[in-house]
């Protein structure tokens, strides 16, 4: 096994010529270690059983809110509808920010910030799933992509005017007083949450097709409009 | 800015007009005026957003003969129970009593634009400084030979929800027993474009409980129909063997009726059946036509403001409009009002003008639990509006993310009436 100073190295490398990489998700010992943050709600391997949070044994492909008889929030249910299955990509991105995918979860951790710590523990995780084969080692991997939104993007001042008018566009499906049925309310938020949500839409790592349509098309000047405004509507 | 509604709107509203300085075009005669034609997606969104965002310093008048408007959408549900009428029927009181909007039920009979005003059937006249229509859809005269607005008993279109919704929906609870329900799809353009493959899919789910040896026709002139795959899918594998749909190379196009016998013709071959759903082709409701402002069956707009091109005070939305790419929808009507509104409140206050965005999706539903959508986003070029991303639901996807979809049609039935009514 290359030290992983080394392989840090050779990763920044490879990244910087722009290559997809082939070899195995990284560190898995040093993933136990980062494992220890998350021991205290999740077990994983032989015996492992839902604690506070649910197992962990075979995450890699299985979908959001999908492990029968666990409690999960109506969030992180609505997120697996959605279609958001536990890929590498996708992982990370919620390891990294868990509101980023899955808004009003109820994993309240604030997140793993460095990337070659993810990369670590996803290469622990892996070891618990059933079928590791079909985890696709040579697609590029999450590891040295910063999935949360840059900070000069979150200190962002909206234009709640402007906000205004672009909210005439949501509120065809999601209620401006706030009620949700069928379609989940969109006011009050905190802004940086709205703003990572709306982000991680464009970035089509939320999988709600509509929703990618949505903001997709969104500068990020008029998502801060939106959270601005949304975010101070009574 | 105040983001409390009833604040504005209530004791706020003498304040903010006096204070929003409105100057711009009242023409000599004290605040501007709009009149708005039609109270459904188009002109009911379009009155609220003008007064509620212009906060008392434009005069909105909304002309709208019905004191209870059906929405179309969900109309098809209500045929299969999924919905109730009164469920889907709305009223003007709120946007009378808490957004100060004149109400006004009678019919638009008369624009004068020269001298912009407009007449009603009760012989009042109103004048405007800015007129938006939005009248819907009429039928186009003969285009199914045989019938007309006076067979509409005997053969429903059920195209503009209310009673003739509740007329076809008896007509199919009543029918013998492994009879004939046929359907006359109409030609390209028409209102909502799977409108009439959700109603073929709504009558299939009735008959399938009560009359599962019916028979469903369906006489199309048109090669290929909005949500095709999803929809012929569905067909398939619920109503298995009971819809039969005839496109233009077996016919399709050379369709007559007869009423009084229930009898089509289609393409010579004569077919007794026991109901028969006809829906016309459509043009732009009756007083565009009366202003002047159509140009063959539609009305040729600005996409930037929903404007005439042959008159820039007088703004048309919806199915009536000739837009561009966005289909004819409750959603693309609501979508294209937000935009008239700011437009026409720029030109009359002064108020900031943003780039125009539109939105459309289109649920519908196949079956209990099995809903599909079809969805874009366009913005305004110099010609037209037009598409710039889009997505649909998949054949194939599983039975929770079909159910999901469904719970999210719901959710926009609340959310856009909401947005139209107040």
């Amino acid at each position: 096994m290359i030290p992983r100073r080394s392989l840090g190295l050779v990763l920044a490398v490879i990244f910087a010529a722009g290559t997809a990489r082939s070899e195995s998700i990284d560190d898995a010992e040093a993933g136990a270690e980062v494992f220890e943050q998350c021991s205290g709600c999740h077990q994983i391997g032989q015996g492992a059983r839902d604690a506070i949070g649910p197992h962990l044994n075979g995450i890699f492909g299985r979908g959001a809110g999908a492990h029968e008889g666990f409690a999960y929030s109506a969030s992180m249910r609505r997120a697996g509808v959605d279609g958001l299955v536990w890929d590498l990509t996708r992982l990370d991105a919620y390891i990294a920010n868990p509101r980023a995918l899955v808004s009003k979860t109820r994993m309240s951790f604030g997140g793993v910030k460095d990337p070659q710590e993810r990369a670590d523990l996803l290469a622990y995780l892996r070891r618990f799933s059933d079928n590791p084969s079909n985890i696709p080692e040579a697609a590029p991997t999450a590891r040295g992509t910063d999935h949360s939104v840059a900070p000069e993007i979150l200190a962002l001042q909206g234009d709640p005017e402007y906000g205004e008018y672009l909210s005439s566009e949501c509120v065809s499906c999601h209620q401006a007083d706030g009620s949700a049925s069928g379609i989940p309310s969109i006011t009050q938020w905190p802004e940086d949450d709205f703003v990572v949500a709306m982000h991680a839409y464009k970035a089509k790592l939320r999988t709600h097709p509509l929703m990618q349509m949505m903001a997709g098309r969104l500068s990020n000047e008029e998502i801060a409009a939106l959270a601005a405004y949304f975010g101070a509507l009574e | 800015m105040t983001l409390n509604r009833r604040m504005f709107m209530g004791a706020g509203v003498a304040a903010a007009a006096a204070l929003s300085a409105p100057a711009v075009l009242a023409d000599g005669h004290g605040k501007p005026r709009v009149v708005v034609i039609g109270g459904g997606a188009g002109g009911a969104t379009v009155a609220r957003y003008i007064a509620k965002d212009s906060k008392g310093a434009i005069d909105v008048t909304l002309i709208e003969p019905s004191r209870s408007y059906f929405t179309c959408f969900f109309s098809n549900l209500y045929i299969a129970g999924f919905t109730e009428l009164e469920d889907i029927a709305h009223t003007y009181g709120t946007l009378a009593a808490e957004y100060g909007i004149n109400v006004v039920h009678d019919w638009a009979i008369d624009v004068d634009r020269a001298g912009k005003s407009v007449t009603l059937a009760g012989g009042a006249q109103l004048g405007y400084d800015k007129l938006i229509l939005s009248p819907g859809i009429d039928f186009v005269e003969d285009a199914v030979p045989g019938w007309s607005v006076a067979a509409q008993n005997a053969m429903p279109h059920a195209y503009k929800a209310g009673s003739q919704s509740e007329l076809l929906k008896a007509q199919v609870m009543a029918m013998p027993e492994g009879g004939t329900f046929a359907l006359v799809a109409p030609p390209n353009p028409y209102r909502c474009p799977p409108g009439p493959y959700e109603r073929v899919s709504m009558v299939a789910h009735v008959l399938k409980q009560i009359n599962p040896t019916a028979k469903i026709l369906v006489i199309d002139p048109k090669d290929k129909f909005s949500k095709q795959g999803l929809f012929e899918d569905g067909w398939q594998s619920h109503y298995t063997g009971m819809i039969e749909r005839i496109g233009p190379d077996f016919g399709g196009t050379n369709v007559s009726v007869n009423p009084e016998e229930m009898t089509i013709d289609i393409d010579g071959m004569v077919e007794k059946v026991d109901v028969c759903n006809v829906i016309p082709a459509q043009k732009a409701g009756r007083i565009a036509d009366i202003a002047g402002v159509t140009d063959g069956n539609w009305v040729p707009v600005n996409a930037a403001d929903l404007s005439s091109k042959v008159d820039p005070d007088v703004h048309v939305l919806g199915d009536a409009a000739a837009q561009g790419d966005m289909p004819k929808s409750g959603f693309a009507a609501n979508s294209q009002a937000k935009v008239c509104a700011m437009a026409v409140r720029g030109a009359l206050t002064g108020s900031r003008v943003f780039p125009a965005k539109f939105t459309n999706t289109c649920w519908s539903l196949i079956d209990t639990d099995d809903g599909v959508k079809v969805g874009a986003t366009y913005e305004a070029t110099s010609e037209k509006i037009a598409k710039v991303d889009g997505f649909i639901s998949q054949t194939g996807e599983d039975a929770a993310t079909r159910k999901a979809t469904y719970e999210e049609s719901i959710g926009w039935y609340a959310g856009i009436t909401a947005d139209m009514f107040g």
